[in-house]
């Protein structure tokens, strides 16, 4: 007997198994961004001033002096963006374009590189300033919250690299299965997406 | 028995693929109640020594002692750091390596795609990672003994400052329960997958098992109690690794002097994530067991189940419960009187369905002409010793009452009554009765009646005084059992008892060491494939044991409830679920 409902939905539920597995899993990761979010507020709200502290010499009065905005607004409009392709590379599996969808998903790939790079950027201008983790609790949640983050960026290039190469054999024997596989390597790059949405702001702006 | 070779279309798999590094439900089943079973047999010979040094203090380890370095117990005589690491590595393995995988990992796995008409868990492979991811967390857990300084000493609740600036066994431990907790994520999410998606034709909701709901809310506290005690963990290695202060306070002394922090991080903070874990966690030690005393109790009183509706409910609603009591473990921390009040009322509410499953289960029993076969009598026990260590919980959900008991032994005492006499009694339930099931043979019941008898008594033996302990004020943490306290010596003379009553109790675990082994291939084997007559899938829709691959040889289909024991005008005093 074969596992049922790989490829076609239960047809009460209205899903496969690999839709409801990811949706388990990213309420599993909201539990997990839940409680550092929960660690920042506890601890910013225990802080006499934040982040308020003299680092190497400098006094900082607000996150945006210690963080670039610029480059976290950058970032997030790759993020977006990255979004943006990988439902368009979905839908072009559905109207089975396999090129166009290539084209999309590789262009998802390479804005998450980007991301990457910004974000090595903003880490290697903190480090050069003498600015580590161990200087003060902002940095610290900084650099743990981003970090953690950029591991599940890294965590989607692989499902996605993987989808596009070696993975992609499957659109031949089938394709909707491999469909389905795109659209749920999707959630969870939305997922990826919309965490530093979250991030942005908290950490950079307020 | 039915010839299972001719239904096994497949080719034979190689013994790593069969056996080692294999997908199927059932052998990762196996393969999770072995090792578990194992580190339970580990984290119980933790507590032997803990017990000789409580009873003797000072006094040289008999027998075994020479084995041990002069870092650990030089000449046999316990060193205190080594007791911590014992007292710390107890508590961790019995319940991330032992009870829940055994609970969860094994029972779940084996039993509930059978019970709901399955012919796997939704994702294979995931499962078989599950297993393995587990298996490293437990070899990284053991080789913490083995680095400079010894494992965990900061307790399993790792409570940060002194967990922050513990030596190296700390950093293993965090990195042992990353590949745990990720370990049962895969789990929780395979386990709902499989329920929500792969019930066959017939199988509602409402016409689960009960022990497959138990499991369904179960996987549910998993899978959204463990990920905050990862960015727990996350933030505790950073403060190790990268100097980081989320726990640490500013100016906190150590040894005299003053840390050399940046500061500015709490305590309470820790408390808060871990506990946020750690009491739904206290839900998934309990739940499976309760699992596994419903089945066993309506097959035995050939009884449906009382209010299985409503015992559902309670379960659902216990689950829910569960995420909003956390901070009762934190009374004595100084959080304010209007958390605490928070906290206690919660409290007192999640009692409530509690009792209505205990009550469910003690109903069923009303009236029945109770066949007490060894799993019957190890599901019964579990009842007055799941209500003790219930019942000597109340007051600790209370905060006036709390604050005095907090971090005595009456609180060791309450625990345990939940998870040894309680969790464990049931897991050997569950044991006895689907021996048969995996292996096709019965456990021998004169030795399981010797277990049994001897395991309750003993097991009383040891935590009954911990509550006199406890409440003449005996601290939970001392290596010496409370020799140097003038108000302990009235009360400490119970550690001798107590501890020869641990080591009894380990002596009656030998005949099930033995039974379990020799039944495997000599036991007496079953005569039809269902020889207990139940009613639920897992007996009644397939081979016993079952086939290897894909379990059921036609896709059953459910016509009816899952505890339809002795239905007035039938000729049978059983109705299968798959009966038309």
């Amino acid at each position: 007997m074969e596992i049922p409902y790989t490829v076609h939905p239960r047809p009460d539920t209205g899903v496969t198994n690999a839709k409801v597995g990811i949706w388990l899993f990213l309420a599993s990761e909201i539990m997990l961004f839940g409680g550092l979010f929960s660690a920042y507020i506890f601890l910013r709200m225990g802080a006499p001033e934040w982040p308020g502290t003299t680092m190497s010499g400098h006094y900082y009065a607000s996150a945006s002096d210690i963080l670039s905005v610029p480059l976290a607004a950058l970032n997030t409009v790759i993020l977006i963006a990255s979004s943006v392709t990988i439902v368009l590379a979905w839908a072009s599996l559905m109207t089975n374009n396999f090129s166009k969808y290539r084209i999309y998903m590789g262009l998802t790939i390479l804005m998450s590189f980007g991301f990457l790079i910004v974000k090595s950027i903003e880490y290697s201008t903190k480090f050069e300033h003498g600015l580590f983790p161990s200087e003060s609790t902002f940095l610290a949640i900084y650099f743990v919250m981003t970090g953690l983050h950029a591991i599940h960026v890294i965590g989607g290039i692989v499902v996605n690299a993987y989808l596009l190469g070696p993975g992609a054999k499957m659109w031949k024997t089938n394709p909707t299965q491999y469909t389905n596989r795109i659209e749920v390597a999707g959630l969870y790059w939305h997922f990826v997406d919309i965490v530093w949405i979250f991030l942005f702001p908290t950490i950079y702006l307020i | 028995m039915t010839n299972t070779t001719e239904h096994d279309h497949h080719h034979e798999l190689s013994f790593i693929r069969k056996w080692i590094f294999s997908t199927d439900h059932k052998v990762i089943g196996i393969q999770y109640g072995l090792t578990a079973l194992f580190f339970l047999l580990f984290g119980f010979c933790l507590m032997l020594l803990m017990r000789w040094q409580l009873a003797y203090p000072g006094d040289p380890v008999p027998i075994i002692g020479w084995l041990f370095s002069d870092e650990t117990m030089p000449g046999g005589v316990m060193l205190p750091e080594f007791y911590n690491q014992l007292g710390a590595m107890h508590g961790t393995i019995m319940v991330f390596l032992g009870v829940v995988p055994l609970a969860v990992g094994a029972f779940g796995n084996y039993i509930v795609p059978l019970q709901i008409g399955a012919p796997d868990m939704a994702f294979p492979k995931l499962n078989m990672a599950s297993y393995w991811v587990y298996f490293i967390g437990g070899v990284v857990m053991l080789s913490s003994f083995l680095v400079p300084a010894g494992a965990a000493k900061a307790g399993w609740t790792s409570y940060p400052p002194l967990a922050d600036i513990e030596t190296m066994g700390q950093t293993m431990w965090l990195i042992g329960m990353f590949f745990l907790i990720t370990s049962s994520l895969l789990g929780a999410v395979n386990f709902l997958t499989t329920i929500i998606q792969l019930r066959t034709e017939g199988m509602t909701y409402m016409r689960m098992p009960f022990f497959t709901w138990v499991q369904f809310v179960t996987a549910f506290l998993l899978l959204l109690a463990f990920p905050p005690l990862e960015a727990a963990a996350v933030l505790q290695l950073a403060d190790r690794l990268i100097d980081t202060s989320f726990f640490l306070p500013s100016g906190l002394v150590v040894s005299g002097e003053i840390l050399e922090v940046s500061g500015g991080g709490s305590p309470l903070l820790w408390q808060h994530l871990f506990w946020f874990l750690a009491h739904p966690e206290v839900y998934v030690l309990i739940l499976p067991a309760m699992g596994i005393v419903c089945e066993i109790i309506a097959n035995n009183t050939r009884k449906p189940l009382w209010g299985y509706k409503l015992m559902v409910q309670s379960l659902v609603f216990l689950g829910v419960m569960s995420f909003v009591v956390w901070a009762h473990h934190m009374f004595i921390t100084g959080m304010g009187t209007g958390l605490s009040t928070f906290f206690q009322i919660t409290t007192m509410i999640i009692s409530v369905p509690s009792v209505v499953i205990l009550s469910g289960m003690f109903l069923s029993l009303w009236g029945a002409s109770i066949r007490f076969t060894t799993p019957m009598l190890f599901a019964l026990a579990f009842l007055p010793m799941f209500g003790i260590g219930g019942l000597t919980g109340l007051p600790l959900g209370l905060a006036p009452t709390d604050i005095p008991l907090h971090d005595t032994m009456y609180i060791i005492g309450h625990f345990h009554y939940i998870v040894a006499p309680g969790t464990i009694m049931a897991l050997m339930a569950g044991i006895y009765y689907w021996f048969p099931k995996v292996t096709g043979r019965y456990m021998n019941d004169i030795l399981g009646k010797i277990h049994f008898w001897g395991t309750l008594i003993f097991m009383n033996g040891i935590f009954m005084p911990m509550f006199i302990q406890g409440l003449a004020g005996v601290s939970r943490r001392l290596y010496d059992g409370g020799q140097t306290y003038e108000f302990a010596s009235e009360v400490i003379k119970y550690n001798e008892f107590m501890s020869q009553s641990a080591f009894l109790l380990a002596i009656f675990q030998l005949p099930f060491i033995v039974n379990f082994f020799w039944s495997i291939w000599k036991g007496k084997k079953v005569d039809d494939d269902n020889p207990w007559k139940a009613t639920t899938l897992e007996w009644s829709a397939t081979p016993t044991p079952p086939l290897a691959h894909g379990n059921f040889e036609t896709t059953p289909v459910v016509y009816r409830g899952p505890y339809e024991y002795s239905v007035p005008g039938e000729e049978s005093d059983y109705l299968p679920q798959n009966q038309p």
